[in-house]
């Protein structure tokens, strides 16, 4: 590439494009994410078993302690815990990502430039794809939903109200995970090193979105840090409100405070965006 | 050549193989940083779950506090011996035969198992090793009882046993890669699984706790030496898990053999 840094990438198409069009290409990436996903079946399982395991694995451990210490802990029953665990399972599955681990191949084995060169920005194939696996494995999802249910014999107790709510909660959920994501892995531009940076990251979920725990049982000081972070915002609400654990006031914070954690991430991520986009052009030239 | 037949020999290859790995890795130290990252953050989930739980009850399915410190030892330390030796030995096995490049082991005048699994060290994740052994240290203070003999001897073997388990079932899957090439993604589920080490087996419900034990021998590998360490292992255990590991070390060898037979190199 021999365009000078200062000039800004002429392939770089907005994310504002006519929304036909964008169908149209969607539509397209569709198709071949399905076709490509669709040749990994195993890898596909395995990330699935990974999805499904982790909840498991602390919705027994909860459980053995609510039993152990007069059935209940913080107000929370196995029957609550598994019910917990179980929207937490399919929540997490609906909006994790897993851009931040391929993003570092790409750059480093020159895939990135290909997607340079296609006059849509590489965001849209990624969501499409992101999207495209979600509804494969769904497949294999609900049965496991439907035999956990079995299994736990988990409560269940959402109003009308919170189940509405729980829709726009789920997509901005998937948009502000996505895009946060999506905004970490353009780290992979500045250092090589980015797989030790994602598990640091997944630490931060680990405590802070409610998978160790449900938040409310957590020490006082990191449901206080909990609430400054993005990751309860992302990953607790959708689940605590399909539960049924929030008043209406509780689910109206929640969702404004999903906008405005969405809104931050859009303008770090086309910052981190622009920046790293033109050091990748400096290699290059 | 029968296993392990001379053993100074054995000592000797693995002492090379140890010295090779050392000068690879030397040569890429910043490694040694982002392992010390990772082994923080290993340490961070593990401690931090227990800190949590313990916020709320005395004992998780009969283990008190410290018990459970060592039971995170034992996992640290069996992790980081798989992934200093076992995993990266397995894994480029595969790859050879893959690539047809196991020729290469299988004309040594060594035992081509012996070469194959010994042959790669990852030195960094030792740092695992270290911690593991440093949090032991911590959790027999606080046990405070005094050790006999017997239980020292117990654990040890039951430790062993867990070694070799591991490493059988390791074998045998990435043996497995003779007759079908690709089955890395079933080491991908076994990394997956051993996470349930973090707690005792023990608090799974039967069905989990029975693919724990006998289809990902996670039971074995963590929690039955953990259970050697703390005092809590009975005889009849301790039995059955050395027992298992002859077993599947055999079994391992066998399949092995058998593997080499059907392996026909890259050329052919």
């Amino acid at each position: 590439m021999t365009s000078p840094p200062e000039e800004r990438p002429p392939t770089i198409v907005p994310l504002s494009m006519s929304p036909r069009v964008l169908a149209q290409i969607y539509r397209a990436f569709f198709r071949i994410s399905f076709a490509i996903q669709l040749q990994y079946r195993a890898s596909l399982i395995i990330w699935l078993l990974g999805i499904v395991l982790r909840p498991v694995i602390y919705l027994v451990v909860w459980s053995t302690v609510a039993r152990s210490t007069g059935g209940s802990v913080g107000g929370f029953t196995p029957e609550d815990f598994a019910a917990y665990y179980i929207i937490f399972m399919v929540v997490d599955h609906l909006t994790f990502t897993w851009i931040m681990w391929e993003y570092d191949y790409r750059i480093r084995m020159g895939e990135f430039s290909v997607m340079l060169l296609r006059p849509i920005h590489p965001v849209h194939g990624d969501i499409a794809d992101n999207i495209a696996y979600k509804l494969l494995t769904l497949v294999i999802l609900l049965p496991v939903v439907a035999l956990l249910i079995w299994l736990f014999s988990p409560l269940f107790q959402m109003e009308w109200w919170a189940a509405a709510a729980f829709v726009p909660a789920l997509g901005l959920a998937f948009l502000g995970r996505f895009l946060l994501g999506w905004a970490l892995a353009m780290l992979a531009f500045w250092t090589t090193r980015i797989a030790a940076l994602n598990e640091s990251f997944f630490v931060l979920e680990l405590f802070f979105a409610g998978r160790l725990a449900p938040l409310a049982i957590m020490p006082v000081f990191l449901q206080s840090a909990a609430n400054l972070l993005p990751f309860k915002w992302l990953v607790a609400f959708p689940v605590e409100l399909l539960q049924g654990l929030l008043t209406p006031r509780e689910a109206l914070v929640g969702l404004g405070m999903q906008l405005f954690w969405l809104g931050l991430i859009l303008v770090m991520m086309r910052l981190i965006w622009q920046a790293g986009i033109r050091r990748y052009a400096a290699f290059g030239g | 050549m029968p296993l392990l037949g001379d053993k100074m020999q054995v000592l000797r290859i693995i002492a090379i193989s140890l010295r090779l790995s050392v000068l690879v890795e030397l040569e890429y130290r910043a490694n040694f940083f982002t392992q010390i990252l990772q082994s923080i953050l290993t340490l961070l989930v593990s401690l931090g779950g227990l800190y949590i739980v313990f916020t709320h009850t005395e004992t998780l399915g009969g283990w008190l506090p410290a018990e459970l410190v060592a039971l995170v030892g034992i996992f640290t330390l069996m992790g980081g011996i798989i992934r200093v030796v076992i995993q990266p030995g397995m894994q480029q096995f595969m790859e050879d035969i893959r690539r047809g490049t196991l020729d290469f082991k299988l004309t040594k005048p060594a035992d081509a198992q012996l070469l194959v699994s010994v042959q790669r060290f990852q030195i960094w994740q030792g740092l695992d090793i270290v911690i593991g052994l440093i949090i032991l240290g911590v959790a027999a203070v606080q046990l405070g009882g005094v050790v006999g003999g017997w239980q020292a001897l117990g654990f040890v073997i039951a430790l062993l046993s867990g070694v070799a388990i591991v490493y059988s079932f390791w074998m045998i899957l990435a043996s497995i890669s003779f007759w079908a090439v690709k089955v890395e993604n079933i080491l991908v589920i076994f990394q997956a699984m051993y996470q349930a080490g973090r707690w005792p087996i023990t608090i799974y419900p039967l069905w989990l706790r029975s693919i724990l034990t006998f289809l990902v021998p996670i039971a074995f590998a963590v929690t039955v030496p953990a259970a050697g360490f703390v005092g809590r292992l009975d005889g009849p255990t301790l039995l059955g898990a050395v027992a298992l590991a002859i077993f599947l070390l055999l079994v391992a060898r066998l399949i092995w053999l058998i593997g080499i037979r059907h392996y026909s190199g890259a050329s052919a």
